[in-house]
């Protein structure tokens, strides 16, 4: 199953409530996949920064005195927010390649969630209110975020495997469904370069997305060749540092409900995720048509 | 009227007491409020009872009823009205995929649209879609008729027996081995009296009937009777 849900705001004014009202919607799906959860939060307080968030089995060990290290390393300050495992790096945009070259020497064992300069995400093993908790989601601000919930059928249940997976520069993907050519197509992207966690169909979905636009697609264009290239079930929830976007595979038997008033765009996999919206009496709700690419953007 | 707010009540409680009323029951007109898109409401109901549900609903509203009209003021989610035996169900609202899938009898209104596979493997059920309908509704259809006021999304009644379609806008593509049949009188007949039922506002002469070219399964004249 899966539940996937999303929300962006068209209403400055709801902007402080966004985790809040994310976390709520996705804990509504906890039912539809107990296994992990994660959340991705486009935040709008960055001061032409770059943020890393990374991720650590051993957060005592491996975070102390990070920032520090890593500042003396790429020779240009950097700040930490510690969230339990996960950590927030803001440093200079200039310095991002050398920054993950720099990681990857100075803490080998530590995971880079996202990359972006205004993303942030969040997974963890467990239910959603408990993976919402560790991680304070309530109290964060932002104009728009995605959130998942994993019932595991192709993979094991790590949190490498639970999502949203990183796509890209403020770019992410989440998916209900199963891919079913995920080994011939993960080989192919190998021989291509790309580089796996995991053997979870997901993350070859979000590689060959990334891939696309490696290689001249924008993401509208990759998520359209998707269609063509993913054997499967999928309804995709991306990411993107503007908004989001929808599609779902040509047999569409995975669910989606969509909702749209002045002040938001929402989506769950099921009508039960939106319900305590404001104004949802009145919202446009309707189902994304079959292997159609919806777009939201600022 | 009765009413049973699901702010309040669990589930469980709400289908038992519905489904505890018979045939010889008093309390006939009931009221579910704040449904909040809960799943499977109004199941297995088993008497002559007026159900209206004010709000959306999630997964299987309706399914396997007998009898009851169920009547839900907004949109349903996937498999509403699975295998209804007889009896009414009305969405004012919009229907998720596979409405009205293996039902047996009785009438499903959707005044909005439908989704994909709206009435995939239909036995018997009387469905009269106002909206449009999506891909592959009325897949391995058996008997029954589907009536779709706008339009029908891809591969139409593939693979269909003896159920009658029923389209008045366009038909994206027919699925394998349905074709377009001739509109005899007795079909008028029969849409008309559907076209009434559901309170629709269209003439019986602005659709096309579709259904089995008979090519696909081992088709016998001789038991014309049984669908």
């Amino acid at each position: 199953m899966c539940g996937i849900v999303g929300l962006f705001l068209k209403d400055k004014s709801l902007e402080p409530q966004l985790g809040s009202m994310l976390t709520d919607m996705l804990v509504t799906m906890t039912d539809r996949g107990p296994d992990s959860a994660g959340i991705a939060i486009y935040g709008n307080d960055v001061d032409q920064n770059f943020k890393l968030t990374v991720q650590s089995d051993r957060p005592d060990e491996d975070f102390a005195n990070l920032d520090k290290e890593l500042a003396d390393a790429i020779g240009t300050p950097v700040s930490m927010r510690l969230k339990d495992t996960h950590a927030v790096l803001e440093m200079d945009a200039g310095k991002t390649k050398s920054a993950r070259a720099a990681l990857r020497e100075l803490r080998p064992s530590v995971r880079v969630m996202s990359v972006g300069d205004t993303v942030e995400i969040y997974k963890e093993v467990g239910l959603p209110k408990d993976v919402a908790e560790r991680f304070d989601v309530r109290s964060m601000s932002g104009s728009h975020g995605i959130g998942h919930t994993r019932m595991a059928t192709e993979s094991a249940i790590t949190t490498m495997g639970a999502h949203p997976f990183s796509t890209g520069s403020d770019q992410c993907l989440v998916h209900n469904g199963s891919l079913s050519n995920h080994n011939s197509l993960r080989r192919k992207l190998k021989r291509e370069g790309m580089t796996f966690e995991t053997e979870n169909d997901t993350e070859v979905g979000a590689a060959y997305l990334t891939y696309k636009m490696q290689n001249g697609s924008n993401l509208g264009e990759a998520l359209e060749s998707s269609l063509e290239d993913l054997d499967g079930f999928f309804t995709f929830l991306v990411g993107t540092k503007d908004g989001f976007g929808v599609v779902r595979d040509p047999i569409a038997c995975k669910p989606a409900v969509m909702a749209e008033t002045d002040q938001y765009v929402a989506f769950g996999s099921e009508y039960r995720a939106l319900v305590n919206l404001p104004g949802i009496e009145d919202a446009k709700v309707w189902e994304p048509e079959p292997a159609t690419v919806y777009f939201w953007s600022h | 009227m009765q009413t049973l707010d699901m702010a309040t009540t669990e589930l469980r409680e709400v289908n038992a007491t519905l489904q505890s009323q018979k045939a010889d029951t008093n309390q006939r007109a009931w009221e579910i409020v704040n449904p909040k898109g809960s799943h499977a409401i109004a199941c297995g109901l088993d008497g002559p009872i007026e159900v209206t549900v004010r709000g959306s609903t999630g997964y299987y509203c309706g399914g396997m009823n007998k009898e009851a009209t169920v009547h839900i003021v907004g949109s349903a989610g996937p498999g509403v009205a699975e295998n209804m035996m007889s009896g009414t169900v009305i969405i004012d609202g919009d229907a998720s995929q596979y409405a009205g899938a293996t039902g047996h009898g009785g009438l499903l209104v959707i005044k909005g649209n439908a989704s994909s596979r709206c009435g995939i493997s239909m036995k018997g059920i009387d469905i009269v879609v106002h909206g449009n309908i999506g891909h592959m509704s009325a897949f391995m259809a058996q008997s029954g008729n589907l009536v779709v006021l706008g339009d029908a999304g891809d591969a139409l009644g593939d693979s269909c027996y003896e159920a009658r379609f029923f389209v008045r806008g366009k038909v994206k593509s027919l699925g394998a081995d349905c074709e377009e049949k001739e509109m005899r009188p007795e079909h008028i007949e029969i849409l008309k009296d559907l076209l009434e039922r559901a309170g629709a506002d269209a003439k019986p002469e602005e659709f096309t009937r579709y259904g089995s070219a008979r090519k696909l399964y081992n088709f016998n004249i001789d038991n014309a009777a049984a669908y």
